[in-house]
Protein backbone atom coordinates (compact mmCIF):
# COMPACT_ATOMS: atom_id res chain seq x y z
CA UNK A 1 0.00 0.00 0.00
CA UNK A 2 1.79 3.15 -1.38
CA UNK A 3 1.29 5.96 0.66
CA UNK A 4 -0.47 9.00 -0.78
CA UNK A 5 2.14 11.69 -2.29
CA UNK A 6 1.18 14.33 -4.02
CA UNK A 7 2.90 14.77 -7.26
CA UNK A 8 5.60 17.33 -8.04
CA UNK A 9 3.33 18.97 -10.88
CA UNK A 10 0.05 19.27 -8.77
CA UNK A 11 2.53 21.02 -5.80
CA UNK A 12 3.64 23.07 -8.77
CA UNK A 13 -0.24 23.79 -9.72
CA UNK A 14 -0.52 25.06 -6.38
CA UNK A 15 1.94 27.32 -6.45
CA UNK A 16 1.28 28.93 -9.92
CA UNK A 17 -2.76 29.06 -8.76
CA UNK A 18 -1.30 31.08 -5.68
CA UNK A 19 1.02 33.18 -7.76
CA UNK A 20 -1.84 34.41 -9.89
CA UNK A 21 -4.58 34.92 -7.69
CA UNK A 22 -2.00 36.77 -4.97
CA UNK A 23 0.11 38.49 -7.91
CA UNK A 24 -3.07 39.33 -9.98
CA UNK A 25 -4.34 41.28 -7.16
CA UNK A 26 -1.07 42.70 -5.81
CA UNK A 27 1.40 43.55 -8.43
CA UNK A 28 0.88 46.70 -10.61
CA UNK A 29 -1.10 47.17 -13.96
CA UNK A 30 -0.95 49.46 -16.95
CA UNK A 31 -3.64 52.37 -15.79
CA UNK A 32 -6.04 52.63 -18.68
CA UNK A 33 -8.92 54.53 -19.21
CA UNK A 34 -12.64 52.61 -19.44
CA UNK A 35 -10.87 49.77 -17.92
CA UNK A 36 -9.51 50.67 -14.45
CA UNK A 37 -8.59 48.05 -12.60
CA UNK A 38 -10.70 45.71 -14.35
CA UNK A 39 -7.86 44.50 -17.07
CA UNK A 40 -6.60 42.13 -14.06
CA UNK A 41 -9.43 40.07 -15.49
CA UNK A 42 -7.13 39.42 -18.10
CA UNK A 43 -5.25 37.13 -15.92
CA UNK A 44 -8.13 34.76 -15.25
CA UNK A 45 -10.54 35.38 -18.51
CA UNK A 46 -7.65 34.66 -21.22
CA UNK A 47 -6.20 31.29 -20.00
CA UNK A 48 -9.52 29.78 -19.12
CA UNK A 49 -9.42 29.82 -23.18
CA UNK A 50 -6.53 28.35 -22.66
CA UNK A 51 -7.11 25.74 -20.90
CA UNK A 52 -9.75 25.00 -22.64
CA UNK A 53 -8.25 24.54 -25.85
CA UNK A 54 -5.95 22.39 -24.80
CA UNK A 55 -8.40 20.08 -23.55
CA UNK A 56 -10.61 20.22 -26.92
CA UNK A 57 -7.41 19.49 -28.80
CA UNK A 58 -6.46 16.56 -26.24
CA UNK A 59 -10.12 15.23 -26.62
CA UNK A 60 -9.97 15.10 -30.55
CA UNK A 61 -6.39 13.65 -30.82
CA UNK A 62 -8.08 11.23 -28.22
CA UNK A 63 -11.01 10.20 -30.54
CA UNK A 64 -9.16 9.99 -34.07
CA UNK A 65 -7.71 7.38 -31.34
CA UNK A 66 -9.84 5.46 -30.67
CA UNK A 67 -11.31 5.00 -33.89
CA UNK A 68 -7.84 3.46 -34.65
CA UNK A 69 -7.93 1.55 -31.73
CA UNK A 70 -11.40 0.82 -30.43
CA UNK A 71 -9.81 0.79 -26.77
CA UNK A 72 -12.15 2.11 -24.48
CA UNK A 73 -9.83 3.97 -22.70
CA UNK A 74 -8.79 6.00 -25.41
CA UNK A 75 -12.82 7.41 -25.23
CA UNK A 76 -12.54 7.67 -21.42
CA UNK A 77 -9.66 10.60 -22.28
CA UNK A 78 -11.92 12.22 -24.81
CA UNK A 79 -14.91 12.15 -23.07
CA UNK A 80 -13.41 13.67 -19.65
CA UNK A 81 -11.20 16.32 -21.67
CA UNK A 82 -14.40 17.45 -23.24
CA UNK A 83 -16.38 17.58 -20.06
CA UNK A 84 -12.63 19.56 -18.63
CA UNK A 85 -12.90 21.88 -22.14
CA UNK A 86 -16.44 22.61 -21.88
CA UNK A 87 -16.32 24.08 -18.28
CA UNK A 88 -13.60 25.92 -18.65
CA UNK A 89 -15.49 27.18 -21.53
CA UNK A 90 -18.31 28.27 -19.71
CA UNK A 91 -16.52 29.90 -17.34
CA UNK A 92 -14.37 31.86 -19.80
CA UNK A 93 -18.14 32.97 -21.03
CA UNK A 94 -19.02 33.91 -17.46
CA UNK A 95 -16.06 35.66 -16.82
CA UNK A 96 -15.91 37.81 -20.67
CA UNK A 97 -19.34 38.59 -19.51
CA UNK A 98 -18.64 39.76 -16.48
CA UNK A 99 -15.77 42.10 -17.85
CA UNK A 100 -18.12 42.67 -20.96
CA UNK A 101 -20.85 44.42 -18.27
CA UNK A 102 -17.68 46.22 -16.20
CA UNK A 103 -16.32 47.89 -19.53
CA UNK A 104 -18.90 48.36 -22.49
CA UNK A 105 -22.08 48.50 -20.28
CA UNK A 106 -23.80 45.10 -21.71
CA UNK A 107 -23.23 41.78 -20.67
CA UNK A 108 -23.18 40.48 -24.13
CA UNK A 109 -23.24 42.18 -27.69
CA UNK A 110 -23.59 40.91 -30.88
CA UNK A 111 -20.11 40.29 -31.74
CA UNK A 112 -18.41 37.77 -33.95
CA UNK A 113 -16.06 36.32 -31.39
CA UNK A 114 -18.59 36.03 -28.85
CA UNK A 115 -21.50 34.69 -30.80
CA UNK A 116 -18.88 31.94 -32.61
CA UNK A 117 -17.81 31.02 -28.96
CA UNK A 118 -21.24 30.37 -27.78
CA UNK A 119 -22.21 28.78 -31.20
CA UNK A 120 -18.85 26.61 -30.48
CA UNK A 121 -19.52 25.44 -27.30
CA UNK A 122 -23.42 24.84 -27.99
CA UNK A 123 -21.68 22.19 -30.56
CA UNK A 124 -19.70 20.90 -27.95
CA UNK A 125 -22.89 20.44 -25.27
CA UNK A 126 -24.84 18.34 -28.30
CA UNK A 127 -21.79 16.01 -28.18
CA UNK A 128 -23.02 15.50 -24.36
CA UNK A 129 -26.60 15.16 -25.67
CA UNK A 130 -25.50 12.62 -28.49
CA UNK A 131 -23.66 10.82 -25.80
CA UNK A 132 -26.61 10.52 -23.48
CA UNK A 133 -28.49 9.05 -26.52
CA UNK A 134 -26.91 6.55 -27.43
CA UNK A 135 -26.91 2.91 -25.46
CA UNK A 136 -24.43 0.76 -26.40
CA UNK A 137 -20.95 1.75 -25.48
CA UNK A 138 -19.34 1.05 -28.58
CA UNK A 139 -21.44 2.74 -30.86
CA UNK A 140 -21.63 5.53 -28.67
CA UNK A 141 -17.66 5.84 -28.34
CA UNK A 142 -17.94 5.36 -32.10
CA UNK A 143 -20.27 7.67 -33.27
CA UNK A 144 -18.90 10.67 -30.41
CA UNK A 145 -15.56 10.32 -31.44
CA UNK A 146 -16.54 11.10 -34.93
CA UNK A 147 -18.46 13.83 -33.76
CA UNK A 148 -16.26 15.27 -32.01
CA UNK A 149 -13.67 15.62 -35.08
CA UNK A 150 -16.62 17.43 -36.29
CA UNK A 151 -16.66 19.45 -33.60
CA UNK A 152 -13.16 20.56 -33.04
CA UNK A 153 -12.95 20.86 -36.79
CA UNK A 154 -15.81 24.18 -37.15
CA UNK A 155 -14.68 25.11 -33.60
CA UNK A 156 -11.16 26.84 -35.26
CA UNK A 157 -12.64 28.77 -37.77
CA UNK A 158 -15.47 30.23 -35.69
CA UNK A 159 -13.46 31.42 -33.16
CA UNK A 160 -10.01 31.84 -34.15
CA UNK A 161 -10.18 32.80 -38.32
CA UNK A 162 -14.23 34.23 -38.77
CA UNK A 163 -13.16 37.25 -35.74
CA UNK A 164 -9.94 38.32 -36.70
CA UNK A 165 -11.30 39.14 -40.07
CA UNK A 166 -13.56 41.61 -38.36
CA UNK A 167 -13.28 44.77 -36.61
CA UNK A 168 -14.50 44.15 -33.42
CA UNK A 169 -14.22 46.02 -29.44
CA UNK A 170 -12.90 42.87 -28.53
CA UNK A 171 -9.30 42.36 -28.68
CA UNK A 172 -8.17 40.00 -31.30
CA UNK A 173 -9.77 41.23 -34.32
CA UNK A 174 -9.40 43.41 -37.54
CA UNK A 175 -6.35 40.98 -38.77
CA UNK A 176 -4.45 41.19 -35.26
CA UNK A 177 -4.12 38.50 -32.54
CA UNK A 178 -3.34 40.52 -30.00
CA UNK A 179 -0.80 37.83 -28.88
CA UNK A 180 2.44 39.35 -30.13
CA UNK A 181 5.38 39.83 -27.80
CA UNK A 182 5.05 43.71 -27.56
CA UNK A 183 1.00 43.20 -27.18
CA UNK A 184 1.43 42.73 -23.47
CA UNK A 185 2.22 45.50 -21.30
CA UNK A 186 5.50 44.52 -19.46
CA UNK A 187 4.37 44.53 -15.98
CA UNK A 188 1.40 42.24 -16.96
CA UNK A 189 3.71 39.58 -18.58
CA UNK A 190 4.74 38.66 -15.37
CA UNK A 191 1.92 36.97 -14.41
CA UNK A 192 -0.22 36.24 -17.38
CA UNK A 193 2.54 33.56 -18.72
CA UNK A 194 2.11 31.89 -15.27
CA UNK A 195 -1.80 32.10 -15.23
CA UNK A 196 -2.07 30.37 -18.54
CA UNK A 197 0.34 27.70 -17.60
CA UNK A 198 -1.42 27.78 -13.53
CA UNK A 199 -4.41 27.26 -15.00
CA UNK A 200 -4.07 24.98 -17.76
CA UNK A 201 -2.60 22.77 -15.76
CA UNK A 202 -5.28 22.92 -13.03
CA UNK A 203 -7.72 21.45 -16.28
CA UNK A 204 -5.37 18.93 -16.31
CA UNK A 205 -5.79 17.73 -12.93
CA UNK A 206 -9.50 18.14 -13.32
CA UNK A 207 -8.85 15.71 -15.93
CA UNK A 208 -7.15 13.03 -14.28
CA UNK A 209 -9.17 13.17 -11.57
CA UNK A 210 -12.43 12.74 -13.81
CA UNK A 211 -10.06 10.00 -16.01
CA UNK A 212 -9.65 8.14 -12.62
CA UNK A 213 -12.52 8.31 -11.60
CA UNK A 214 -14.25 6.88 -14.81
CA UNK A 215 -11.77 3.95 -14.70
CA UNK A 216 -12.47 2.84 -11.08
CA UNK A 217 -16.38 3.05 -12.20
CA UNK A 218 -15.58 1.21 -15.21
CA UNK A 219 -13.97 -1.29 -13.28
CA UNK A 220 -16.63 -1.63 -10.35
CA UNK A 221 -19.54 -2.67 -12.64
CA UNK A 222 -17.15 -5.04 -14.11
CA UNK A 223 -16.80 -7.01 -10.86
CA UNK B 1 7.70 83.95 -53.04
CA UNK B 2 10.88 82.95 -52.53
CA UNK B 3 10.24 80.94 -49.45
CA UNK B 4 6.36 80.04 -49.85
CA UNK B 5 7.33 76.43 -49.67
CA UNK B 6 8.93 76.75 -45.76
CA UNK B 7 6.36 78.84 -44.54
CA UNK B 8 3.44 76.48 -46.35
CA UNK B 9 5.38 73.64 -44.34
CA UNK B 10 5.09 75.77 -41.10
CA UNK B 11 1.80 76.29 -41.95
CA UNK B 12 1.06 72.99 -41.96
CA UNK B 13 3.19 71.74 -38.57
CA UNK B 14 1.08 74.24 -36.99
CA UNK B 15 -2.09 72.48 -38.39
CA UNK B 16 -0.80 69.18 -36.75
CA UNK B 17 -1.21 70.91 -33.14
CA UNK B 18 -4.86 70.19 -33.54
CA UNK B 19 -4.29 66.27 -33.48
CA UNK B 20 -3.53 65.78 -29.86
CA UNK B 21 -5.83 63.24 -28.46
CA UNK B 22 -4.21 62.39 -25.41
CA UNK B 23 -5.61 63.57 -22.31
CA UNK B 24 -3.67 64.05 -19.18
CA UNK B 25 -7.16 63.04 -16.89
CA UNK B 26 -5.13 60.85 -14.09
CA UNK B 27 -6.98 57.33 -14.68
CA UNK B 28 -9.40 55.68 -11.77
CA UNK B 29 -7.84 52.66 -10.19
CA UNK B 30 -8.70 51.08 -6.89
CA UNK B 31 -5.42 53.30 -5.39
CA UNK B 32 -7.96 53.98 -2.26
CA UNK B 33 -8.45 50.50 -1.28
CA UNK B 34 -4.41 50.42 -1.62
CA UNK B 35 -3.64 53.00 0.53
CA UNK B 36 -6.59 51.97 3.45
CA UNK B 37 -4.54 48.60 3.19
CA UNK B 38 -8.12 47.00 2.08
CA UNK B 39 -6.48 45.32 -1.00
CA UNK B 40 -5.18 42.93 1.22
CA UNK B 41 -8.67 42.15 2.80
CA UNK B 42 -9.21 41.36 -1.23
CA UNK B 43 -6.52 39.16 -1.90
CA UNK B 44 -7.06 37.43 1.52
CA UNK B 45 -10.59 36.41 0.45
CA UNK B 46 -9.37 35.37 -2.70
CA UNK B 47 -6.91 32.99 -0.67
CA UNK B 48 -9.28 31.59 1.51
CA UNK B 49 -11.68 30.99 -1.43
CA UNK B 50 -8.53 29.21 -3.18
CA UNK B 51 -7.67 27.39 -0.56
CA UNK B 52 -11.08 25.61 0.03
CA UNK B 53 -10.97 24.67 -3.70
CA UNK B 54 -7.52 23.40 -3.36
CA UNK B 55 -8.67 21.01 -0.42
CA UNK B 56 -11.65 19.46 -1.86
CA UNK B 57 -9.42 18.95 -4.88
CA UNK B 58 -6.65 17.09 -2.72
CA UNK B 59 -9.40 14.97 -0.82
CA UNK B 60 -11.13 13.99 -4.11
CA UNK B 61 -7.27 13.33 -5.17
CA UNK B 62 -6.50 11.07 -2.10
CA UNK B 63 -9.79 9.03 -2.05
CA UNK B 64 -8.96 7.96 -5.59
CA UNK B 65 -5.61 7.28 -4.60
CA UNK B 66 -7.35 4.60 -1.68
CA UNK B 67 -9.54 2.98 -3.84
CA UNK B 68 -7.46 2.69 -6.80
CA UNK B 69 -4.89 1.00 -4.07
CA UNK B 70 -8.39 -1.38 -2.93
CA UNK B 71 -8.48 -2.33 -6.50
CA UNK B 72 -5.02 -3.39 -7.52
CA UNK B 73 -4.91 -5.45 -4.26
CA UNK B 74 -8.30 -7.26 -5.33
Amino acid sequence: MTRYRLAWWKVLTLILLYYTAIGGFLLPVPRLHILNESIRLNYFHVPMWFSMMFQFAYSVWYSIRYLRSSAIEDDDHAFVATQVGFLFGVLGLITGSLWANATWGTFWTTDPKLNNTAIGLMIYAAYFVLRGGLQDETQRARLSAVYNIFAFSIFIPLIYILPRMTDSLHPGSGDNPTFRLFDTAHNMKLVIYTSIIAFIMTGWWFKTILFRLRTLTRLHHEI
Amino acid sequence: MKYSIALITIILLACSLQAFAQDNTPVEMADTLRRDGKIYTVVAGLVVILTGFVVFLIRVDRKLHKMEEEAKQN
